[in-house]
């Protein structure tokens, strides 16, 4: 189907009002095998998995431990090259663009490595810049103004010249975020990003992504534990279970209590509320 | 948000080159002949300027020919160092890495000796001759990194530990071999045993050796430095590097080659001197902030000066006789390592 042809046909797409109607992120029967050594048995395996999701939307990929979450989010990265099928980020095969090109449209926010030196939060946002410019320069003025809109995005404005060891996890986080976005990408990937941080830093940072989901059209893929947040902010949740894909589906379709149940293998009730989103209980042993 | 500028780079190196300029004067006055600190000054500024023809002092002779080279070898030696010293510990994101530490520097040496005991036998013309012993220091150092990198692995992650002791352990191991060389083959070579295994700058060299370090030099360091934004986002981490646009491979690759040559060229023309790339980069890192921008020329910068404070001191403490200048940087250099690896452990 050529392009032109493509833009005209209208697609149901039932939130066509908030979300963007191409497809922007199109796994395509994507598998994945890891082995310690190519003569032995893979250690872990990622069936054949799909889905698509548009600018603006939330995806959120939900699963128990080894359950490949990671693994997905990695491959979607472009940081592992799958074993079978593909992985298109507006048409463009993502594992084979070059790491420059990469980072000027995927955004990574993960568990930060200790720094070896200590960088201020500027320097650190600074770094999302990176891919924009050539290897060996000076950061421009508009460099800076990114990084500063960044930084005020996340509210962390405020926090521009403290030293990177001395803020607290929910702050980092925030600057984390702030230099993912200073990359402008396409597709904001987060790695747990809610761990470590107490309840409301966890609803201020997920805030902040829906907000930015909104305003930049980002299409943001989240992988996360919290069941409840994911009901709340996501558009469409990814169910995991040991390396399989088991359900793609907006949070009302995929919290079922049977289903989570056999998943994550704890008594739990799930309840719909006004706004048609579920709540997740877990039941104590009685 | 104040981000590097040119301009602030620019101060910086100019600040560096002026301390650098009263050092070389100071190191020149020391001497069997004494010789006045302005005459010293103002005929170096000639030199500088081009017009060494209107020296015509008796004393000329003395300082250009002798003492001169030896201090543009410590300038020489002392760059080279430093800015390997800042590429290992960026590339192994270790901050106690260096080439001497690690073992680097005896690769080097192991591979200079070898150079020197292989020339009578290959019949090579005097000019490629000359450049054996650098080259085959260079491919000594760059397979003692590539075996101390293997020896610091665990499960795919360099442990920092293990990656020093090892280091330790194949420096000594270097070392045995480079004493049992020296004893056992007849060379005409009449560098001895302290020259290879402490440093020492008191060897005179042609004019091409010379240019050929020179040379040899700015392109390591220009290759380093093009990738210097790149080992500021490696140091952050290598899982965040690689989300962030820097292709990985190719920067360790490219380091490592320039940092081993430049080790390589180091220790070829002043045996192993220790401790130079480790100290530099910690107190440029102190002064200037740990941007590699800044950080790879200040290092440079401050490894020359360093070199010729240290060769100076070697040649006046214990006057009329002389120390090997690795002597007085491993005075300065071990206890400061061991301070930064306690606070590291802190």
């Amino acid at each position: 189907m050529s392009p032109s042809r493509s833009s005209t046909v209208p697609r149901t797409a039932p939130e066509s009002t908030r979300l963007g109607t191409e497809i922007r992120l199109a796994v395509e029967q994507v598998s994945y095998a890891y082995s310690a050594n190519p003569s032995q048995a893979p250690l872990f395996t990622l069936e054949t998995t799909s889905f698509q999701a548009r600018p603006g939307e939330i995806v959120a990929i939900l699963g128990p431990n080894a359950s490949g979450k990671s693994t997905l989010l990695q491959l979607i990265a472009g940081v592992l090259n799958p074993l079978s099928g593909r992985i298109l980020l507006n048409g463009f095969v993502i594992h084979s663009l070059t790491p420059r090109t990469r980072a000027q449209r995927i955004a990574m926010v993960q568990q930060e490595s200790r720094l070896l030196f200590p960088a201020r939060v500027w320097e650190f946002v600074l770094q999302g810049r990176h891919a924009h410019g050539r290897s060996l320069r000076f950061e421009s003025s508009n460099d800076v103004q990114i990084a500063q809109d960044a930084l005020m995005q996340v509210g962390a404005a405020h926090l521009s010249d403290r030293l990177m060891d001395q803020i607290s996890g929910g702050e980092k986080q925030r600057v984390i975020l702030a230099r993912a976005i200073a990359q402008q990408p396409l597709l904001l990937l987060l790695d747990e990003p809610t761990l470590h941080l107490d309840i409301a830093a966890q609803v201020g940072l997920l805030d902040a992504l829906r907000r930015l989901a909104a305003r930049y059209r980002y299409t943001v893929i989240v992988v996360t534990h919290e069941l409840n947040l994911a009901a709340e902010y996501a558009d469409q949740i990814l169910l995991m279970q040991s390396g399989r894909c088991l359900r793609v589906g907006p949070p009302a379709a995929i919290y079922q209590r049977e289903l989570l149940e056999q998943v994550f293998q704890v008594p739990l009730k799930v309840e719909m509320r006004g706004h048609g989103r579920p709540r997740v209980t877990i039941l104590a042993d009685s | 948000m104040r981000p590097l500028t040119f301009r602030k780079l620019f101060f910086q190196c100019l600040l560096l080159l002026v301390i650098l300029f009263f050092v070389v004067v100071v190191a020149l006055k020391f001497g069997a002949v004494p010789v006045s600190l302005y005459a010293l000054g103002r005929d170096l500024l000639r030199v500088l300027l081009g017009q060494s023809s209107q020296i015509s002092s008796d004393y000329g002779l003395i300082i250009q020919n002798i003492r001169l080279p030896r201090i543009l070898l410590g300038i020489l030696v002392g760059a080279s160092l430093s800015v390997a010293g800042t590429s290992f510990q960026a590339l192994l994101r270790n901050p106690l890495a260096d080439p001497y530490v690690l073992g680097v520097s005896s690769g080097a040496a192991l591979g200079a000796i070898f150079g020197l005991i292989a020339e009578p036998h290959l019949a090579l013309p005097p000019d490629l001759g000359a450049l054996l012993t650098p080259v085959c220091a260079f491919l000594g150092a760059a397979a003692t990194v590539a075996a101390v990198y293997f020896l610091g692995r665990r499960q795919g992650q360099i442990e920092s530990n293990a990656l020093l002791l090892g280091g330790v352990i194949t420096a000594s191991f270097l070392s045995a071999v480079i004493v049992f060389l020296m004893s056992t083959v007849n060379t005409s070579n009449t560098r001895g045993m302290v020259f290879w295994l402490m440093g020492d700058l008191s060897t005179s060299f042609q004019r091409s050796v010379f240019l050929f370090l020179a040379a040899g030099f700015f392109v390591a360091m220009g290759v380093i430095y093009a990738t210097a934004n790149d080992l500021n986002i490696l140091l952050t981490g290598e899982k965040e590097a690689l989300h962030l646009g820097v292709d990985i491979r190719r920067v360790r690759f490219v380091v490592y080659v320039a940092a081993s040559l430049l080790t390589g060229l180091a220790v070829s023309v002043s045996g192993a001197v220790g401790y130079v790339g480790l100290i530099v980069p910690h107190v440029m890192r102190l002064l200037f902030g740990s941007d590699h921008r800044t950080l790879l020329p200040t290092s440079a910068l401050g490894g020359a000066i360093a070199v010729v404070i240290a060769d100076t001191l070697a040649r006046i403490v214990v006057a009329p006789n002389e120390l090997p200048v690795g002597a007085v940087t491993a005075v300065v250099g071990a206890p400061l390592f061991i301070y930064l690896l306690r606070r590291r452990l802190a």
